[in-house]
């Protein structure tokens, strides 16, 4: 076991874990951030998805002590006093079914939105083809995602 | 004209009242007693009592209300949808409506069932005269109030008003209202006065889900919880014979690792340890069963479809003779593998048995009957048994079966903590239950250019259709009709899956139409509306098609897809099937780009009944078709020597994004008492694309999945 120092959400956290042990399980287990969630543990659907440094990666293949130095959003930290322009696309469309795949689609949108913001129809669909939604909200969550994109622009 | 129904029979069976505490009212009913009044007599009146509730509506001295709903949500709404029918009739603003999902391990929630796919359809009556039954005792309170009758006091929007124009709101009288006897007869309001129903409402969690807040089971935890991995056999018809666990107690924060049945749990402080420490387990396994390959399954269910071992699930007329005297036999198998379920949240359950009592939280379906056999399983009562229930990541018919709530309650039977088992997707994709593979041949008599008979033969693995299934169209429309089914039994285990039996049975008689017209020299929707036309129309028994109803989805559809009038290169499929009480047609449109099919939009027509919640309704159709659509595409699972083949989604291909065509859906305008949508809109989604390809390619696929059978016909096909 080692000491960690990690930045998430803007504060300052340690935790004493395996070295080897994903960034998933230290968010999910140590610091009770459970909004991440597990869907494949091999970066295959996407469920997992925080940003490091602002980009879009895959919590459950990214070890502890390789998100030491970055700084680490979740879905908690998202939009922590008003939604973001995603999660307000997302509320608007009435997206979820289940839910469970939606937090890491918010996380992939936002990321993808802000290297891109005026995104087209294939764009959006390619940058979003790495979440699956297993109750194929699919539409909604294309629709959101431009819906999205307007509202920043607009902001 | 307006519809007013008068409801007479007795709410004293399942619907209560008491006084809160801290004021305001508590309103409590049960939901399974009420769904079942129709059908069998009332209930002991003397014998119940508050613990026999598992609904509740709380209405506060502000007028606010809160409702506890009772079923469980896997995604398919009902956590929204019920509660909007209670405050239809209970006639509050919406807005003033907080739902919470039912607290199960109070005692009050003892007596929880699930609702599963018929939950509104069920639910309908009962939850109108619940909120009709609310809302009359507020009226009684407020017209003793001013000392009038209560017939002269009329209701909107959580405020009472007398003749003389005097008002009082909902949360003024609650306080009198809940010293009054429960009214035993109620209006419910007239369908065209509805202001909630038929609105969109978003889903009731959504903040929640969109924040990331705690609300699955896979995120529910306890001090000092223990986190679970187990290790099964690996292959259907092997037992553990042997392991060594050192390695396994040297992974750090692993604390224990048990033997239970033929599986061996790694308990540790947490999941990252739990799956490397099940990862560390030395393992030998030995047969002890046949080891299955999916091609012994191909040749025994072709068995099947020649006559072996079947029994007859419904004949009309004489069919041999039928096919005696026919000018041409149209004959076709079609074929579908095993599918697992896949839900986003993998299988968990938390359980902590204890001397006081057996506490149980997760994502569960069947809490009822689960619950019973984790009692048989620990030689507890039942009454011992708490059961939570959470937000479910998916269902798909996965979380019906309680195997993972037993292992919990048997890890934390033998090791005396509290533990939560998780699966791995691995874990999920390998020991699951599966949807069976199964074959259709489906063989139809034409003579004089019409349809005189039609012969289905089911072959499936373990399971055969529910009897109902055999009386669906065209059951009825062809006078020479049979249904045989026969099955092989299987030690892979299978169960129900989104839409059982009907996910592929409607592709099979999709595709069997399609190629009868082509047979017939028909347009598709002409041979589908010819036969229904045979039919008497009847819209009285919710178990079977209605002719009538059926044909006007199938017009609905034809006229929204633009069906026989769409540009060149746009190749169409049509597919229409009732199930689940539900009637649906659709309409896939297929571009050929560069010589490949490219699936665009897929139109789809609906008649559900009365639309509770538009926006919740629109979303099921959309996944399920998307659903039905990915799976008949990609969807493939099978075994050798009863080792399944595929454990994570690195390999079993789902349907992405970039796959997914526009689905755009119509509802029936209907007045009618509503019915489901979970799963109506999946069965005929393959029928569509498979007619649409056939159109757009000029091949027949006949098998599932139907991307490698086309692959298989066209070489130069990338996809």
């Amino acid at each position: 076991m080692a000491v960690f120092n990690l930045n998430i959400n803007g504060k300052n956290v340690s935790v004493d874990v395996d070295a080897d042990t994903p960034l998933l399980w230290v968010l999910r287990d140590e610091l009770n951030l459970v909004g991440t969630k597990y869907g494949c543990g091999i970066a295959s659907c996407g469920a997992c998805t925080v940003h490091l440094n602002n980009v879009a990666i895959r919590s459950c293949v990214t070890t502890v002590s390789s998100a030491e130095s970055a700084a680490i959003t979740t879905i908690e930290g998202l939009g922590e006093d008003k939604l973001n322009p995603v999660q307000e696309a997302w509320k608007e469309l009435d997206v979820p079914q289940c839910g469970y795949c939606q937090a890491g689609q918010i996380m992939t949108a936002t990321s993808f939105l802000n290297k891109n913001p005026n995104p087209n129809k294939d764009e959006i669909r390619n940058a979003m083809n790495g979440n699956l939604c297993r109750c194929a909200s699919y539409n909604r969550i294309e629709k959101a995602v431009a819906l999205a994109a307007e509202k920043m622009s607009k902001a | 004209m307006k519809t007013r129904k008068k409801m007479t029979f007795s709410r004293r069976n399942f619907i209560k009242t008491s006084a809160l505490a801290g004021g305001g009212i508590l309103i409590g009913f049960n939901l399974v007693t009420a769904c079942k009044e129709a059908a069998k007599p009332p209930v002991d009146i003397s014998k119940l009592n508050f613990q026999d509730f598992n609904a509740f509506i709380k209405i506060a001295e502000n007028g606010y209300v809160t409702i506890f709903s009772p079923n469980p949500e896997i995604g398919q709404g009902v956590k929204t949808s019920m509660p909007m029918i209670i405050a239809e009739e209970l006639d509050v603003p919406w807005e003033h409506v907080t739902v919470a999902q039912g607290d199960l391990d109070t005692e009050n929630f003892e007596r929880q069932v699930a609702g599963g796919s018929q939950s509104i359809r069920f639910g309908w009556n009962a939850l109108r005269q619940t909120g009709a039954t609310a809302k009359q005792m507020l009226v009684n309170a407020a017209a003793l109030t001013w000392n009038v009758d209560p017939a002269t006091c009329s209701t909107s929007d959580g405020i009472i008003t007398n003749a003389k124009g005097e008002s009082l709101h909902y949360g003024e009288v609650v306080n009198t209202a809940a010293t009054l006897d429960v009214p035993e007869d109620v209006q419910l309001k007239s369908i065209e006065d509805f202001k909630i129903i038929g609105k969109d409402a978003t889903n009731v969690d959504m903040d929640k889900i969109i924040t990331g807040k705690p609300l699955f089971g896979l995120d529910y935890k306890t001090e000092g919880m223990k986190y679970v991995c187990v290790a099964r056999p690996p292959a259907f018809g092997k037992k553990l014979k042997s392991f060594d666990d050192s390695d396994a107690r040297l992974v750090k924060g692993v604390s224990e690792v048990v033997q239970f049945g033929d599986k061996v749990a790694v308990l540790a402080n947490n999941t990252w340890a739990a799956m490397k420490g099940k990862q560390a387990l030395k393992i030998k396994w030995v047969s002890d069963a046949k080891l299955e390959n999916s091609e012994l399954h191909d040749v025994e269910l072709l068995k099947i479809l020649e006559g072996k071992d079947v029994v007859v699930k419904r004949e009309d007329g004489n069919v041999t003779k039928a096919f005696a005297e026919a000018d041409t036999i149209l004959d076709r198998t079609y074929e579908a593998p095993f599918l697992p379920h896949n839900c986003m949240e993998p299988m968990n359950f938390y359980a902590h048995v204890s001397k006081e009592k057996v506490h149980l939280v997760g994502p569960i379906q069947t809490p009822a009957g689960t619950a019973n056999r984790v009692a048989k399983l620990i030689e507890r009562d039942v009454e011992d048994i708490h059961l939570e229930m959470t937000r479910m990541g998916g269902g798909f018919g996965r979380r019906l079966y309680g195997d993972f709530v037993m292992e919990a309650a048997e890890i934390s039977n033998l090791t005396k903590q509290p533990v939560k088992v998780i699966y791995s997707r691995e874990d999920d994709m390998t020991a699951g239950i599966y949807r069976p593979a199964s074959k259709y041949r489906i063989r139809a008599s034409i003579k004089n250019g019409e349809i005189t008979g039609y012969h289905l033969i089911e072959a499936a693995i373990n399971g055969n259709m529910w009897a109902g299934i055999a009386s669906y169209f065209p059951a009825g429309a062809i006078n020479n009709y049979k249904v045989e089914a026969g099955n092989y039994r299987s030690n892979i285990t299978t169960g129900a899956w989104r839409a059982p039996y009907t996910n592929f049975l409607a592709f099979a008689e999709q595709s069997f139409f399609d190629e009868l017209a082509e047979e017939l020299e028909k347009d598709p929707i002409q041979l589908r509306l010819e036969l229904l036309g045979k039919v008497p129309n009847q819209t009285d028994d919710p178990n079977t098609y209605s002719s009538g109803r059926m044909s006007g989805v199938i017009k609905l559809a034809a006229e929204k897809s633009n069906w026989g009038k769409t540009e060149n290169e746009i190749y169409q499929g049509i597919s229409a099937y009732f199930s689940h009480n539900t009637h649906v047609a659709e309409v896939a449109d297929i571009r050929m780009v560069n010589g490949e099919p490219q699936l665009e939009k897929v139109t789809v027509a609906v008649d559900c009944g009365i639309v509770v919640n538009p926006t919740g309704a629109k979303n099921q159709i959309e996944g399920g078709v998307l659903d039905g659509i990915g799976h008949a595409m990609y969807g493939d699972y099978s075994f050798e020597e009863g080792i399944p083949q595929d454990s994570n989604f690195d390999t079993y291909r789902l349907i992405r994004m970039k796959e997914t065509p526009v689905v755009e859906t119509h509802f029936v305008e209907s007045n009618i008492a509503p019915t489901g949508l979970g799963e109506p809109g999946l069965p005929p989604a393959g029928g569509a694309v498979a007619n649409a390809l056939k159109a757009a390619t000029g091949k027949r696929l006949l098998k599932q999945p139907l991307m490698q059978s086309l692959r298989k016909q066209m070489s130069d096909f990338k996809v």
